[in-house]
């Protein structure tokens, strides 16, 4: 016998692996909620400086590994274990992000550069998913409003739009994750620029885990979870209102602003309380989640119609 | 396997998810949202347990085999078994026994409409799953009763296709299962009226 004809081990491994699979672990296999799988930590940022205005001190930060273990990010897998698990096949180097539209100065930056363009503040925010659970997060990044204000946005500049990277390997853009890809989201300039809008590239100290929005995202506190991209290549400034992912979906039960609202309802639950995650009773949700700063931007518009 | 020892080995099989998310949630191998994986695994169940319950006929017509018709029984009671637990997680530790909130959670949203709805509408096919209701209500009326089940059926898919905010491929192929099933009794029935038409 040749040694070509010979199989190879990992073949026979993985043949003996496919074997395995039953019925049974059919059913497993699409078992909702699977074991935990261990979470890499990124590299430590230098100069991280908490910035005391946004400490949140009443509030009790939830765990690096709950934060990095329970996520939406379709791209890595529809189930909330999904990105953890299959967060290797985001690749974040190398990375760049184009500023382009309406700017005096478009640029595209090098994810270096970014990371060294401002100095890096944490803040402790809220989030609040969609899905009616929450989280606070300790965030390392810097106001989104400096780093555009860069680029001389014109006066057509009404609005920004965000895309998130799409990369083949990834298992959500391979197979079928139900939402079509590149993610876009978008603000009013207004909402970009507002003091609480974050370019965050870390979470406690080191750099963002690939499933929480590696290697640069957007986070916005007073909006629901799926409004603050994630992995983010392309920021375009523009006059028009962008199509936003979820709302092109499904208008009726995600709209362009979808601010933190428990008096407005999802279609399929309801948005008065939340799940705060660690804990097991659910607590009330707070307008704007808690941030009632924003509510001037909103002034004499009607929040049902404009959820 | 002896025909004896179906039964109790579909028991214990029926039984042996209880220990295992028991253990999971104590642990903390549920992951970070627990409540929400009790809740989701235990409908799971109770839904898998139903597209097993309503395989059995079918599987007897194509196949000829009578097996499954002993366990039907026991399948259909596990089903509402785990249908009971899934909603107590929903009304107890989920919502904490807010019933105004629970209330107008059924009235004003489709997708609890729909997993309330389902389990009212096994409530009455478990109750007379005895043969002692069987005998009580005579087999024409029972078995009219039973047929509640297909309704539940397509209640539950829709429920649980409501609950992922896209259609999930797995949610697509039970529910496409299920479908199948359902045509396969009513092809079957189609016959037997055909052929007692044919030789009265």
């Amino acid at each position: 016998m040749r040694s070509s004809e010979v199989t190879p081990k990992a073949l026979y491994v993985r043949r003996r692996d496919f074997l395995k699979l039953g019925a049974g672990s059919a059913i497993a296999l699409s078992w909702p909620s699977s074991g935990k799988a261990k979470i890499e930590h990124g590299p430590r940022l230098p100069e991280v400086k908490p910035n005391p205005q946004y400490a949140l001190a009443e509030e009790k930060k939830n765990s690096f590994e709950e934060i990095a273990s329970y996520n939406n990010f379709y791209e890595l897998g529809t189930d909330k274990s999904d990105p953890s698990e299959n967060a290797g096949k985001l690749r974040t180097r190398p990375w760049t992000v184009s500023v382009e539209g309406e700017v005096g100065k478009p640029r595209k930056w090098d994810i270096e550069e970014i990371l060294k363009a401002f100095p890096i503040e944490e803040r402790v925010y809220r989030l609040r998913c969609v899905e009616a659970w929450s989280m606070v997060i300790p965030w390392d990044g810097y106001p989104l409003a400096g780093f555009l204000r860069k680029h001389e946005p014109t006066s057509r500049a009404k609005y920004v739009a965000f895309e998130t990277a799409v990369q083949p390997q990834m298992p959500g853009i391979s197979g079928f994750a139900g939402i079509p890809f590149p993610y876009l989201e978008g603000l009013r300039i207004d909402e970009a620029m507002h003091p609480l809008t974050l370019l965050a590239v870390g979470l406690y100290g080191e750099a963002l885990p690939n499933q929480d929005g590696a290697p640069v995202r957007i986070v916005v506190p007073w909006k629901y979870g799926f409004k603050s991209a994630k992995s983010i290549v392309r920021i375009r400034l523009q006059e028009t209102q962008p199509p936003t992912t979820w709302s092109r979906y499904a208008a009726n039960e995600y709209g362009f602003y979808a601010n933190v609202n428990p008096v407005v309802d999802h279609p399929r639950w309801s948005q008065a309380k939340e799940r705060r995650i660690g804990e097991f009773r659910r607590r009330e949700t707070l307008m704007f989640n808690g941030y009632p700063e924003v509510a001037s931007l909103y002034d004499g518009m009607d929040l049902r119609r404009f959820y | 396997m002896s025909r004896g020892a179906l039964v109790p080995a579909a028991f214990a099989i029926c039984c042996l998810p209880l220990p295992w998310l028991g253990y999971q949630f104590a642990t903390g191998g549920l992951g970070a949202n627990p409540v929400e994986a009790l809740l989701n695994d235990l409908g799971y169940l109770a839904f898998i347990l139903l597209a097993c319950t309503l395989a059995c006929t079918p599987m007897q017509i194509l196949l000829g085999w009578t097996w499954p018709l002993l366990i039907r029984k026991l399948l259909g009671d596990f089903c509402f078994f785990y249908a009971c637990l899934h909603l107590l997680t929903y009304t107890v530790i989920d919502q904490g026994f807010d019933f105004q909130a629970i209330t107008a959670d059924v009235l004003k949203h489709r997708f609890i409409f729909l997993g309330m709805g389902t389990w009212i509408l096994l409530l009455p096919l478990a109750i007379t799953s005895t043969r002692g209701w069987q005998r009580r209500l005579g087999f024409r009326q029972w078995k009219r009763l039973h047929r509640l089940v297909y309704l539940a059926g397509g209640l539950a898919s829709f429920h649980f296709l409501l609950r992922f905010k896209t259609p999930r491929l797995e949610t697509l192929a039970w529910m496409s299962a299920i479908a199948a099933l359902l045509f396969v009794r009513a092809v079957a029935a189609a016959r037997r009226r055909a052929t007692m038409v044919q030789s009265p």
